[in-house]
């Protein structure tokens, strides 16, 4: 029955995908490409990636999608029709498709427990987790503890990201310096409170989504969730109070001084586990050594490096959503 | 049945070549990053369908349960790290797209090169 549908989810996935390609108003294209992660979000969940699930769900249908519509506010919102012919194009692109799927013929079929990606370290990573770690979600154990050096990169470069847009965007345009723009009955700062529906439904969904988020962040060991969902959920319901209220409400309650601090800060409490670490004894982010238990230093490790983690991701996706949404007032 | 087996690997591939004919075929910066989000989404579907072992469930161990299957847990932490930071890299080069568009005034390929050709 789940085949069904699987095989239904991933035939509408190829045909939005085909829709965001055609669409000539890129509006248009970046709504359909919403829908594309969340009908990609279903996907996971059925091939039993519920972390992933969750992550595509607030990060590809959410974040990407307001991040998207605010570098289109800033450039065009259709694209230019051209008449170049695309036969070339179209045979290169057929013909590695169809390499592609003579390839996956060797591949093991979906499903398969004797496929070599399951021989590997990930029994070792399911039999230990327990003893080794005492925490039920395999996931956040192997994200968190196992390989956490892979995880702490990952955090960098979403720093790195951060700062990139920032500078790029520090750059002011010449023109249009006068600030009538940035009072405050520009449109930009009363948001949609003119609008009675979004702004009701709005106010009593976003202390839910801010919950929610503090329980993906805080129950992330023991059910599908951790730092990277919780920030990105959290910075989804600070967008949305920004867009109901206005930026300069959504700026007074975190302001962006303090996203700088939350973004860099997230990411030096996860280094700071890993030297405290090394001081106490251990190797860089073995925690073990945190506690008089092993398994109990483990557990402070990872829910430490997952609220770093949760910090740098929320301030970061808050401050290049902010860069964005700042950029039209110049 | 067998054959639905492989059914996920062709639409990765198949997707996997739509966001690729977006990217070479488009003139639109913007355009270029969708197909470009689109071609990244391509990857994460191959490596999460790796992840699934029949008669498997999400890799959350349950207390007191011993014969279930769990799926692999490896792919999953992969591509959960993977899409944070395809987001931050997307938010880049969005943002080196809207000084593209401040710089040229447009934000189409064809028009951007003939600027920068000397006449």
């Amino acid at each position: 029955m789940i085949i069904i549908f699987a095989v239904f989810l991933l035939t509408l996935l190829v045909i939005t995908a085909i829709g965001i390609v055609r669409a000539e108003n890129l509006f248009v294209a970046v709504m359909l490409t919403s829908i594309f992660s969340l009908i990609m979000a279903a996907n996971f969940f059925i091939l039993d990636a519920a972390d992933v699930a969750l992550t595509e769900a607030a990060i590809g249908a959410g974040v990407t999608t307001v991040i998207f519509l605010g570098a289109l506010s800033l450039t065009a919102e259709r694209e230019k029709k051209v008449d170049v012919s695309r036969g070339l194009a179209i045979c290169v692109v057929v013909a590695t498709a169809l390499v592609l799927i003579y390839a996956t013929f060797d591949k093991p079929r979906l499903g398969d427990p004797e496929a070599p990606v399951h021989q590997h370290v990930a029994p070792w990573y399911l039999s230990e987790t327990e003893t080794l770690i005492g925490i039920p979600n395999v996931v956040t154990a192997v994200l968190g503890s196992y390989r956490a050096y892979d995880t702490l990169g990952e955090v960098f470069v979403v720093l790195a990201a951060c700062i990139g847009v920032l500078f790029l965007f520090s750059a002011r345009r010449e023109k249009k310096n006068d600030n009538t723009l940035n009072s405050l009955t520009s449109p930009k700062s009363i948001g949609l409170q003119h609008h009675f529906i979004p702004r009701v439904v709005g106010r009593i969904l976003l202390p839910f989504i801010i919950l929610f988020g503090l329980y993906v962040q805080f129950h992330g060991e023991y059910g599908p969730g951790g730092g990277f969902q919780a920030g990105a959920i959290l910075a989804t319901g600070i967008i949305l109070f920004a867009l109901l209220e206005g930026e300069q409400r959504a700026l007074a309650a975190i302001p962006s001084r303090a996203l700088l601090w939350m973004v860099a800060g997230g990411a030096m409490l996860y280094s700071l586990v890993g030297v405290v670490g090394l001081l106490l004894g251990g190797n860089f982010l073995d925690y073990s050594v945190l506690s008089t238990d092993p398994v109990f230093g483990q557990q402070i490790g990872i829910i430490l490096i997952e609220l770093g983690v949760g910090i740098t991701v929320c301030g970061a996706l808050l401050s290049i959503f902010h860069a964005f949404a700042a950029r039209e007032n110049y | 049945m067998e054959l639905l087996g492989y059914y996920n690997y062709w639409v990765f591939a198949i997707v996997l070549m739509i966001g690729f004919y977006a990217v070479i075929v488009s003139n639109n910066l913007i355009k270029k990053l969708l197909g470009l989000a689109i071609f990244q989404s391509a990857v994460f579907l191959m490596y999460i369908t790796m992840d699934k072992v029949e008669g498997g469930t999400a890799p959350i161990i349950q207390a007191g349960v011993t014969d279930q299957i769990y799926s692999n847990p490896l792919p999953q932490v992969l591509i959960l790290t993977a899409i944070v930071v395809g987001v931050s890299t997307t938010a880049l080069g969005l943002a080196i797209v809207v000084r593209i568009k401040e710089a040229y005034g447009t934000i189409e390929e064809d028009e951007i090169l003939a600027q920068d050709r000397p006449s």
